[in-house]
């Protein structure tokens, strides 16, 4: 067991995931580390885009002319060519772009204006506090795909550019997942708000948005990764969705890969399988990656569910961890978790 | 998709935790239940009138560029869209509480009589769903606590986040490559061939749920040919619930295994296997319920999803074919009409989940 004085270990190990993972043991550090590998090899291909693909994603002749429409895999289209005449390897990889821009920016929106309404409505209470509440639960019962729908009408009319698509597929994901964050933030703040720091702060004569930022929104963010790499995971499928229900982007603004799904389902009946097996494995690999990152980061918040390494067993029923896992950021107790998880 | 939040929320066993407080009896938690449906559907209602409102009125969306300025002001001026917004949304309240959702531009039809003929479809279709998710869902998932953190439990949880990271339609196109183009054992789309729909519709007292109607005709083989139709939509809308179902069994067999009641049953000398099927198994099974309420919000969705792949026609086809046509008025009404029946249905849901389990009351 750790002396107190390691309590306080390197900043690095003390991050979110990394502290995780040196905590993992067995097949929850698999399942980490594999989830892990597929995020790290989703962001390389977003990032490194232009330099992995063989041709744009919008490109429709080479030097030797036109590619030709759904052409079978071959040397010069590894994944073969689409209904439109795209190459299907070049729209897998920029499309990979495409799905991380509707991430960043559906996660940091949400993520800020979640948090904001959370920490006013746990830290105010009172009649503001209820109607956010209400209102968060309404929109958190809606079929969310629906909602999405509605969004991206209001957003793009329907047919978008590319910054107009990511912008009507992250905003409607943002509005689904606001809620979210606002009863995670919302049930940590309340919890904290009664502690006695928070008291002494207030004695001393510290304002609220002090009180606020310093003391309580620091020690409110701990199921904050969760619920990210959920969100992230489900952006994606949002997004697909979308896609596949023609709220996508246009193919000549960006690639996308619900939209290559919608185009290949007459493909499907005739055989043609490259079309759809391709974009419909990248989306549940990336979908995988950040889930089962998402996951094991879960279970490993839950003491009823870690599994610890040999030797740190006895305290399983306290919920509490022993010795440098005592972190807040990692003891997490079990109703945090359901709290953070709904 | 709420997808998967979704799915560890129902660890949660008790929804809306955070409310809970001491005391109140079963009487008073239904009351207080029914009353906070009306401020949920309220706020549904006016959220999706308000947004489809913000990009303009639906007439020009439908035909905008299509018809010259003054038909369409006229056209516009008919329909009331020029009336001020506040007239306009409380004349859509109105109409909404007396249970009239307006009428679709596209094809000049209720929409309450669009989700009359159509949603017994998608009912179908949920229903189907549901019962390969329990089917699945909840075996594997006692199995995998049985197993846990050994290669069962391992295969099982992938399998499981598997079924939720694979899009509907990804796992639709899939089933159909596979059964119906490559094996050609099972029928590509639809809901059943056209001679045996022409059969059902003429049905006596035709219900538009094939599964009753084809027992009705009593003819095996129009019984066969709808299963037969039903079997891959039914598989792919419910391997994704029958992957949180999974989840949801795994975490709760393994916290009851865990009880203090199965350790004294254990001293008692229980056997393992009894232990996990009676007496730890039983009691995990009661977060289902909710589970099964937050699922039907996320069957609706994925409902839509599905119907498009298959050419399933109910609602959510019938949506993605108003979307389309741009006919926002048939899209806004059927959206609210779905809300309603979620909002309603998490009621029943929670209500029966209070029966059960009397901690779950506010």
């Amino acid at each position: 067991m750790a002396a107190p004085a390691s309590s306080r270990r390197p900043l690095w190990s003390r991050l979110p995931v990394i502290a995780q993972l040196r905590q993992s043991v067995g097949l929850q550090r698999g399942m980490l580390v594999t989830g892990l590998v597929l995020t790290a090899i989703f962001v390389l291909t977003a990032v490194f885009a232009p330099l992995l693909a063989p041709y744009g994603f919008a490109q429709l002749r080479g030097p030797d002319g036109p590619f030709g429409a759904q052409q079978p895999p071959s040397a010069e289209h590894w994944l073969g060519t689409t209904q439109g005449g795209y190459d299907v390897l070049s729209r897998l990889i920029w499309g990979s772009r495409t799905a991380l821009l509707v991430i960043i920016v559906a996660v940091i929106a949400s993520l800020l204006v979640g948090v904001a309404l959370g920490l006013i409505a746990g830290y105010f209470g009172g009649w503001l506090d209820r109607v956010l509440v209400v209102v968060a639960d309404a929109i958190y019962a809606f079929p969310s795909l629906l909602l999405a729908i509605v969004l991206a009408i209001v957003i793009s009319g329907g047919q978008s550019s590319l910054w107009g698509g990511i912008l009507a597929a992250a905003l409607s994901i943002t509005v689904i997942f606001i809620p979210q964050y606002l009863r995670v933030t919302r049930a940590e703040v309340i919890r904290i708000k009664s502690e006695a720091f928070v008291e002494s702060a207030r004695v001393i004569g510290a304002g609220h948005v002090r009180i606020m930022t310093r003391h309580v929104l620091r020690n409110s963010t701990r199921t904050l990764p969760l619920i990210l790499t959920l969100n992230a995971s489900e952006a994606i499928l949002t997004l697909a969705g979308l896609g596949f229900l023609g709220f996508g982007i246009e193919p000549s603004a960006a690639a996308e890969w619900g939209y290559d799904l919608n185009k290949a389902m007459s493909d499907v009946t005739s055989g043609i399988w490259w079309t759809s097996v391709f974009p419909g494995t990248a989306i549940v690999l990336v979908v995988l990656g950040l889930t089962l990152v998402g996951e094991s980061l879960n279970d490993l918040a839950d003491p009823r569910l870690r599994k610890r390494a040999a030797g740190a067993e006895p305290v399983e029923d306290l919920g509490v961890d022993p010795g440098p896992a005592a972190d807040p950021a990692m003891a997490t107790t079990p109703e945090t978790t359901k709290e953070g998880v709904r | 998709m709420t997808t998967t939040t979704d799915a560890p929320a129902a660890r949660a066993g008790a929804p809306r935790a955070w409310a809970k407080k001491p005391g109140g009896s079963l009487g008073r938690y239904i009351a207080v239940r029914a009353l906070l449906i009306i401020p949920t559907v309220f706020i549904l209602v006016t959220t999706v009138f308000v947004l489809m409102r913000l990009t303009g009125d639906p007439i020009t969306a439908a035909q905008g560029g299509r018809l010259p300025a003054d038909q369409l002001a006229e056209r516009i001026h008919e329909a009331g869209y020029d009336r001020p917004i506040l007239v306009q949304y409380l004349d859509y309240l109105g109409a909404v509480f007396t249970g009239d959702f307006g009428t679709t531009l596209s094809d000049k039809r209720a929409v309450t009589d669009v989700i009359v003929t159509f949603g017994t479809a998608t009912l179908e279709l949920a229903f189907y769903a549901l019962i390969v998710a329990f089917l699945v869902g909840i075996p594997l998932g006692r199995l995998a606590a049985f197993h846990r953190d050994r290669w069962p439990d391992a295969v099982f949880r992938v399998g499981g986040i598997l079924a939720y990271a694979t899009p509907v339609f990804f796992l639709g196109l899939l089933l159909k490559l596979v059964f119906s183009v490559w094996l050609d054992v099972l029928p590509v789309a639809g809901r059943a061939d056209t001679r045996s729909e022409l059969t059902l519709g003429r049905v006596d007292g035709a219900t538009g749920i094939y599964l009753i109607d084809a027992f009705k005709t009593g003819d095996p083989a129009i019984l066969g040919d709808v299963l037969r139709h039903a079997i891959l939509p039914a598989v792919a809308l419910g391997l994704l619930t029958a992957g949180v179902f999974l989840r949801v069994v795994r975490t709760n067999v393994i916290s009851t295994f865990g009880a203090g009641y199965v350790d004294a049953a254990r001293s008692r000398g229980v056997a393992e296997r009894r232990l996990l099927r009676k007496h730890a198994y039983r009691p995990a099974l009661i977060p289902i319920v909710t589970v099964v309420g937050l699922q039907i919000a996320l069957l609706l969705g994925g409902a839509v999803l599905t119907e498009t792949t298959f050419e399933w026609k109910g609602l959510g086809f019938q949506l993605s074919q108003y979307l389309q046509a741009r006919d926002f008025v048939a899209v806004q009404g059927i959206v609210v009409v779905l809300a309603v029946v979620v909002a309603v249905t998490n009621f029943i849901v929670d209500i029966i989940a209070a029966l059960i389990d009397p901690r779950v009351r506010y």
